[in-house]
């Protein structure tokens, strides 16, 4: 198997792995640290196509990866916030309880 | 050219860390097994030639993401909250469904002409200047975005976990008004 292959099968599997924990578990942050994970594994991909694609240097997908970094972390820090006051409003942070938002 | 032995010590690495993030039932160890999926992220950018994103990978993810998670899971007590059980038919369909994703994704990767070349490059060289000039010239607007978007995101944190203080405030008059 050639390394840019193998690149894009981990980050498939990282994909599925971070879905497959967004989908079943209950507590809130564990869902938003498995879009994370999701997250990471697009960016090995950008970094793979960028190290074994034709035109490395023009550092699109490093450059790509940074921004994608940063908004993350922000994506990442408004999140746990919005957890944080559902868990002051309605005492929990299991998925499957907080049933309604209104109220 | 096949993969390399770090290459597969790295990936095997991440995606142990990455199983264990959402497999263990105390949510701290998950903190701490995604701080180690999350390092070895950082290990195969750097693996594979790009300096400036597994180091950034490593500050930002390792340093700065990890510590809100955890402070997150103390903050809303799942520390001591293992009541989740370990078989549900809810679980049983997002494996199935997360399982269907990977074998299209592999499908298409095993399928596909672009990834496998014929001849694998030389590595690329990304020095950090080179990385400044294109952040500088290029890519200045979506910089002067980002940056933008940073300092919102921030003050939006902080506005949305100062809330309760305010309500704490008013919420004793609400009641007495409702009532």
């Amino acid at each position: 198997m050639n390394p840019l292959a193998g690149c894009l099968l981990v980050s498939a599997l990282l994909f599925a792995i971070g879905l497959a924990g967004a989908l079943t578990r209950r507590s809130a942050i564990l869902v938003l640290a498995g879009i994370e994970l999701m997250l990471n594994a697009a960016n090995l991909n950008f970094i793979a196509f960028w190290r074994f694609g034709p035109h490395p240097e023009a550092l699109t997908g490093l450059l790509f990866v940074i921004f994608s970094i940063a908004v993350a972390a922000a994506e990442a820090a408004v999140g746990l916030a919005l957890i944080l006051a559902i868990y002051r409003f309605s005492r929990t942070s299991d998925v499957s309880e907080i049933t309604e938002m209104k109220g | 050219m096949t993969m390399t032995l770090p290459f597969l010590i790295l990936a095997l690495l991440t995606l142990a860390g990455g199983v264990a993030a959402m497999t263990l039932r105390r949510l701290v160890h998950c903190a701490l097994a995604l701080t180690v999926a999350f390092a070895g992220l950082a290990a195969l950018y750097l693996n594979l030639g790009a300096e400036f994103a597994g180091l950034a990978q490593l500050l930002v993810y390792v340093g700065a993401i990890a510590i809100l998670i955890v402070f997150a899971i103390l903050l809303t007590r799942g520390g001591d909250d293992v009541s989740e059980p370990s078989f549900s038919p809810a679980g049983l369909g997002g494996a199935v469904i997360a399982l269907a994703v990977f074998a299209v994704l592999a499908w298409a990767v095993a399928t596909s002409r672009l990834a496998h070349p014929a001849s694998t490059p030389p590595a690329p060289s990304a020095s950090m200047q080179q990385i400044g000039i294109a952040l500088m010239q290029r890519y200045v607007l979506p910089l002067e975005v980002i940056a933008l978007m940073l300092t919102a995101a921030m003050i939006g944190a902080v506005i949305l976990a100062l809330r309760e203080k305010r309500a704490a405030s008013t919420a004793p008059a609400l009641e007495s008004s409702s009532r």
